[in-house]
């Protein structure tokens, strides 16, 4: 594996393992990088206002916004209440899904059948790290996949494909209020979102 | 005779429990309607997941035959007719921001035509139910279109006059639900402010045969939703 660029960071450097997850609490100005380390690995993320986690980062009022389906650098990542909750500033892949939310044990059973009802899902990861800032399933809302890629087409169809990532590169976000960031690196065996082989990403974090 | 039926007025928000074998069936009563949708199940924690419906259905729209899907990977409903074959679920319920070119609208001036976002309405419903702004979920927003391009970005552009008035939709529900509606303009559209009433008619469903319903029929992925809603809630 060949990592094209090595970064160290003064405030957060973190690695999570596939399948894990982590909530970092990134203050107003500060910079979260997330590095794909090995190359097409999804990175579910969820935003939250730090004061007060029931103003939650919203897909869809986030894309509406800036009139396009995929983000990538200058995409402001909206709230429920439309407050800017962070920026992408900066991103070596070009772009990344925020419709195709993320997985679940439930999901993975309707998607690929009942073998894979106890195969580990994002959605457990989620609720693992969240449950530190408050965050439940009713705080849960539709997240952002860093390095995936869900193609949408004029004629009204979506599907999977192979991400547009390769390793050592990354997305950058820098938090326009104190947010909590909860990531759960995807551990989904069943699709090409991962390259059928999860691997870690790193968290790297500059505060100031 | 329908078991019930209700006008909703234009820009106004409502909500009912419906018990599942039910039709719900809503009709625009006048042009370049918008109908935004909450949908949640019987337990009021789980709730529509339009991510997941989309993924599992390989769609980006909403339309029939399509079963409607919630974080638990339970079928809430199924989408058994539409007059239209795009509903939007990528545009988000609007906010006060998207009327302000109107003007500030209070009660005191307008009454009850004052100017609200889907939102607002909403989260009202929500919060009638003991939900509140946590439970707020991507909403579908039945009767209108965002046509989605071929370029790089995907860009997003409002088709006006989707809907044209008589135009409807049927909703079988597949366990008990809290359904939201609010007839607020979509939050993309540039037009006047004339937000269409909407009629909803509640009635029994009819016998679903597996083999042969629309739904059931549709995909693996709907029928394997609908089996685990049957299992777990029959």
């Amino acid at each position: 594996m060949t990592i094209t660029e090595v970064t160290s960071a003064t405030d957060l450097d973190l690695t999570v393992a596939a399948g894990a997850g982590a909530l970092v609490r990134v203050p107003a100005g500060g910079r979260l990088r997330i590095v794909d380390l090995h190359g097409n690995q999804a990175a579910d993320t969820l935003l939250f206002d730090a004061a007060d986690v029931r103003n939650k980062y919203s897909a869809f009022d986030t894309i509406r916004e800036q009139g396009a389906v995929f983000l990538t650098t200058g995409s402001r990542l909206l709230s429920t209440r439309l407050d800017e909750l962070a920026v992408i500033t900066g991103d070596t892949v070009g772009r990344h899904d925020t419709i195709g939310g993320a997985c679940a044990q439930e999901s993975n059973v309707v998607r690929y059948g009942e073998h894979t009802r106890h195969q580990h899902a994002c959605r457990q990861t989620f609720l693992a790290y969240g449950a530190a800032a408050g965050i439940g399933p009713r705080e849960l809302g539709h997240n952002i996949n860093f390095f995936m890629n869900v193609p949408v087409s004029s004629d009204g169809d979506l599907h999977f494909d192979d991400g547009l990532s390769a390793p050592g590169k990354y997305v950058e976000m820098t938090a326009s209020r104190d947010i909590w960031v909860l990531l759960s690196n995807c551990p989904q065996l069943n699709n090409p979102c991962n390259g059928w082989d999860p691997t870690p990403v790193q968290l790297l974090g500059w505060w100031s | 005779m329908s078991l019930y039926s209700h006008e909703i007025s234009g820009g106004a928000a409502w909500s009912a429990p419906v018990r599942a074998g039910r039709t719900i069936t809503l009709t625009a009563l006048a042009d370049g309607a918008n109908c935004s949708a909450l949908l949640l199940g019987a337990d009021r924690v789980d709730r529509l997941n339009i991510p997941d419906t989309l993924k599992a259905q390989m769609s980006a729209r909403i339309m029939a035959p399509m079963v409607l899907m919630s974080d638990r990977g339970l079928a809430l409903a199924s989408v058994t007719a539409s007059s239209l074959d795009w509903h939007d679920c990528l545009g988000g319920f609007g906010h006060e921001a998207h009327l302000e070119r109107f003007g500030p609208s209070t009660y005191g001036e307008d009454r009850n035509d004052w100017r609200r976002g889907a939102r607002t309405g909403l989260v009202s419903e929500l919060t009638k139910n003991g939900l509140d702004e946590r439970d707020l979920h991507a909403p579908i927003n039945f009767f209108s279109k965002v046509a989605i391009s071929d370029d790089a970005r995907a860009s997003m552009t409002y088709v006006a006059d989707h809907a044209q008035a008589g135009a409807s939709v049927t909703l079988r529900t597949e366990q008990d639900v809290l359904v939201v509606f609010c007839t607020a303009p979509h939050p993309l559209d540039q037009g006047a402010y004339a937000p269409s009433p909407v009629r909803v008619v509640v009635d029994v469903a009819s016998a679903v045969d597996q083999a042969v319903d629309a739904s059931w029929t549709w995909r693996d992925e709907s029928a394997r939703a609908l089996e685990m809603s049957r299992r777990v809630l029959a």
